[in-house]
């Protein structure tokens, strides 16, 4: 066992090594152009968002369709922490995403008692709330945004966010809190008779998807110059649920692989004009209609699967989300 | 250990139990019986903090546990399992015996986020202890399988063990022989008696299987439409004219 | 992936701030007007709800296809607004009920999380399939009737034509809703099925249809509220039926998800509110105070205004 898990973490980590320096080469020999650089970043910043999402709805079981909110406190603070106050990078971004935790564990409080639909729209409200707040707030220049944000976000802080945001929430969710929070989804009243404080195992899985889509938000505006509270809509939350649910609700591989597909996808289609949201859309629902488990089904995919051996927690982890 | 006083729940104008007196020692088993509906697992899901109660008194060790979330009423000692298997079913056998140990015997969110030593101590503990619980139930070869994938009796089982890893004092069964052959109830009246005896506890228990309850229950309450109509020791209830009245009158 | 929130406000009566009797009035009969459509669009949700416990977030679109149907029937072919709301309704109905039969009844069973994706994923077909076939500039909505102001109080109060319109159509079809769920055999089906789904199958009531018609019902009751919404923005816009079909849910679910007074009563409160918001304290702060209130009665009483707390079954 212990062997082959420090095996397994050698080879993972290779692998990464690998894949940064060759990404990195990559861009300096302008193998891959602007064009992609950008759907790169983007690519990043959508796996942050997607794993995030998952451990509220994937794992917890929790619908949430508020995840712009987050993403958007993320951005705006860090924005504000950089260009206003000269903090460091890194610094503004992780400051960011804790306004953005806490902003979630206040939401959450209250909402979480809520059950399925309720909890749905609530949490859509919330990002509407938030946004609508931003709007009104003269400071980060209203409906109008903030523009000329320095552009902070490169390949190797990309890299490592993505990296570490992966990682620390396949910690979380290999641990006895990520256990406690998929015993909810599985079962919510046997969780609470086997002592989980549901309450409180929802609230922290929303602030701490908050928390990673908070990253992902200052990560975005460190690239695109711009952020306006349109940015940050309802449907930017959606996209995300989108990618999770291609992926796989409860497994983290899979939301990354939807996500860098989903990502592929969108710059594929944007030659198609304006009909590619139609397509997407289309496509969306026949999905749904088809394979209602997602796209990529519901395993997680691990180099102990590729070699054939059996897989512990998250393999098969969809299930019905109906109560 | 457990005195229950005037215990009421009324759903809209159905009152599923009325004024249910109990009084359970420490070591004692007993049984809780009666016909379908009349009220065993509302008084279960009562004791668990499931449902709150419309009116009466629950005291554990002398402790009110009347408007207790489920979590904090087994972080007092109380631990159950379902008449309905409620088990994680698309977590493994052992996860599932896990999550139960979270209450008691875990380690903080810094150490799962960062994978620091206290991680892989506390994993390490839960997961030889949770084996160890496992091998009593015979279920040590299945740790991996998904919960759902294992055969029925043994789900069942795997119910039992969940609820023992919570390190109850008090543990309550509803209907652990249900769907289940002779010789499978045998076996199970054995394991009660085992666990019972390694794990020091005290057991109510629900129960259809007459023949279960009388052999090994000590004493026994019997409840109809909600209220308690005879209490006792098996011989005496196999005598209660009401409670052959309630049987007979409905069942055969 | 960006869409814009319907910004465009328009007074019908000229708010001067000076007159404060006659600005509370002005708003206040812009929030009925208002109201109204949104009670209309939210019955469409709270019967779907009752019945199917779905949010249908394809519901905005239908409206926005109805409104614009009804858009056409009047600037292309020349007919006047009642055969005008009459066409828009068969095609909201169609465009409905087709919704339902392709998009949700394959997913009836499977989980919740999927059919409420489908139906977002319905709601973005409609939106962008409409900004690739109508354009994304916005189109404006012929005058239907004369624009006529009426007078009370010696000037205080004034109400235009557009709103006593509004609130006659919207007073016809609630008359009309009342009639069908408690007077017809398929209202009383409607109720059995809300009600209790299994039960209603037991008792030989065809759910599959039941359900259709209430898509139908709804998607009617979607058509008029668009083509007024057109009426009251005087504009049409393929993204028009977003923010309020989201407004139109959160009425419903302030007045009681599933209870059809309830979705008319919060209908009526929401678009008061609203207006109100606009006139005393900024436009900008409509949708914050909309979805606050969405939010205040989901924490204190989610069953809503007009429902009944029942207590959870395990």
């Amino acid at each position: 066992m212990k062997a082959l898990g420090l095996k397994k973490n050698l080879a993972i980590t290779a692998v990464l090594v690998a894949l940064y320096f060759a990404i990195a080469y990559a861009i300096k020999i302008n193998l891959i152009n602007p064009f992609q650089q950008v759907n790169l970043i983007w690519m990043g910043i959508n796996i942050i968002l997607a794993v995030s999402l998952n451990v509220i709805v994937g794992f917890t079981g929790q619908l949430a369709l508020g995840h712009a909110g987050f993403m958007a406190i993320g951005a705006y603070v860090s924005t504000v922490l950089t260009m206003n106050m000269g903090l460091p990078f890194f610094f503004a971004i992780v400051l960011g995403a804790l306004a953005a935790c806490f902003v979630g564990l206040l939401i959450g409080l209250p909402t979480l008692r809520l059950r399925g639909d309720y909890l749905a729209i609530a949490t859509l409200g919330f990002g509407e709330i938030i946004r609508g707040l931003l709007v009104n707030i003269d400071y980060v220049g209203g409906a109008a945004g903030i523009n000329g944000i320095p552009k902070l976000t490169n390949w190797p802080w990309l890299f490592a966010f993505t990296v570490a945001s992966v990682l620390l929430i396949k910690n979380f969710i290999d641990s006895t809190h990520g256990r406690a929070c998929i015993a909810i989804r599985e079962n919510e009243i046997a969780a609470d008779v086997m002592g989980i404080n549901t309450t409180r195992y929802k609230v922290m899985a929303f602030s701490v998807g908050a928390f990673f889509a908070g990253i992902a938000g200052g990560l975005y505006a460190h690239y695109f110059y711009l952020i306006r509270p349109a940015t940050f809509t309802f449907m930017r939350s959606f996209d995300a649920l989108v990618m999770v649910v291609f992926g796989g609700l409860g497994s983290i591989t899979g939301s990354v692989i939807a996500a860098a597909a989903v990502t592929i996808l969108n710059a594929t289609l944007q030659s198609l004009g304006a009909i590619r949201m139609v397509i997407y859309a289309a496509l969306l629902v026949v999905v749904m209609i088809f394979r209602p488990q997602g796209l990529l089904g519901t395993k997680e995919f691990t180099l102990r699967t590729l070699l054939g051996k059996k897989e512990g927690v998250g393999k098969d982890a969809y299930r019905k989300q109906a109560d | 250990m457990l005195i229950v006083n005037r215990l009421t729940k009324t759903f809209g104008g159905l009152t599923a139990v009325s004024n249910v007196d109990l009084e359970i020692k420490e070591g004692e088993l007993i049984g809780l019986i009666g016909p379908n509906g009349a009220g065993k697992t509302t008084v279960f899901n009562l004791l668990t903090g499931v449902y709150l109660p419309s009116s009466g008194e629950m005291a554990f060790e002398g402790k009110s546990l009347a408007r207790l979330k489920p979590y904090q009423i087994t972080a007092r000692g109380v631990s159950r399992t379902f008449q309905n298997i409620r088990l994680f079913s698309t977590m493994t056998v052992l996860d599932n015996v896990k999550v139960a140990y979270h209450w008691h015997d875990r380690y903080s969110v810094a150490n799962a986020f960062l994978r620091l030593p206290g991680y892989f101590r506390g994993e390490k503990k839960t997961t030889r202890a949770a084996m160890e619980l496992l091998e009593v139930f015979g279920l040590a070869q299945k740790a991996e399988e998904l919960a759902k994938n294992l055969p029925y009796g043994e789900q069942r089982h795997l119910e039992i063990a969940r609820a023992l890893a919570a390190n109850p004092r008090l543990l309550l069964l509803d209907e652990p022989a249900a769907g289940m052959n002779p010789q499978e109830t045998q076996e199970l009246m054995d394991l009660i008696a085992q666990i019972r005896q390694q794990f020091n506890l005290t057991i109510l228990l629900i129960e259809h299987d007459m023949s279960l309850v009388m052999k090994i229950c000590e004493r026994i309450y019997v409840l109809d439409y909600g209220k308690v109509i005879a209490e006792g020791v098996p011989a005496e209830i196999k005598q209660n004219p009401r409670v052959i009245e309630a049987y007979l009158g409905r069942e055969a | 992936m960006g869409f814009a929130p319907s910004s465009c406000f328009i007074y019908f009566s000229g708010s001067h701030r000076g007159e404060s009797m006659e600005l509370f009035f002005a708003q206040f009969l812009n929030g009925i007007s208002l109201g109204s459509i949104y009670a209309l669009i939210a019955l469409g949700y709270t019967m779907v709800y009752g019945i199917i416990q779905l949010i249908n977030f394809a519901h905005g679109e239908i409206l926005m296809v109805g409104a614009f149907v009804g858009f056409f029937a009047i600037t292309i072919f020349g007919f006047n607004l009642f055969f005008a709301m009459l066409l828009a309704m068969l095609a909201s109905v169609i465009l409905g009920v087709l919704i339902e039969r392709v998009a949700y009844k394959p997913l009836r069973g499977s989980g919740r999380l999927a059919v409420l994706i489908t139906a977002i994923g319905m709601s973005l077909l409609l939106q962008n399939g409409g900004l690739q076939i109508l354009g994304t500039s916005y189109q404006a909505f012929p005058q239907v009737i004369p624009k006529k102001a009426f007078h009370f109080l010696g000037d205080k109060i004034t109400i235009t034509s557009y709103q006593l319109l509004i609130l006659a159509v919207t007073i016809v079809m609630m008359l009309f809703l009342n009639y069908i769920v408690n007077k017809t055999k398929t209202g009383k089906a409607m109720r059995a099925v809300s009600h209790d789904r299994d039960a209603a199958l037991m008792m030989g009531i065809n759910v599959d249809n039941i359900i259709s018609v209430t898509f139908a019902i709804g998607s009617a009751f979607a058509a008029v509220a668009g083509v007024l919404l057109g009426l009251y923005y005087q504009t049409v816009h393929p993204l028009m039926g977003l923010m309020p079909g989201l407004k139109a849910f959160v009425a419903a679910v302030l007045g009681g998800i599933g209870i059809i007074p309830g979705a008319m009563a919060g209908g009526f409160l929401l678009g008061i509110i609203e207006a109100l918001v606009s006139g005393y304290w900024s436009t900008t702060y409509r949708d914050v105070v909309v979805f606050a209130i969405l939010i205040i009665i989901l924490i204190v009483k989610p069953s809503g205004l007009f429902g009944k707390d029942t207590g959870e079954k395990v």
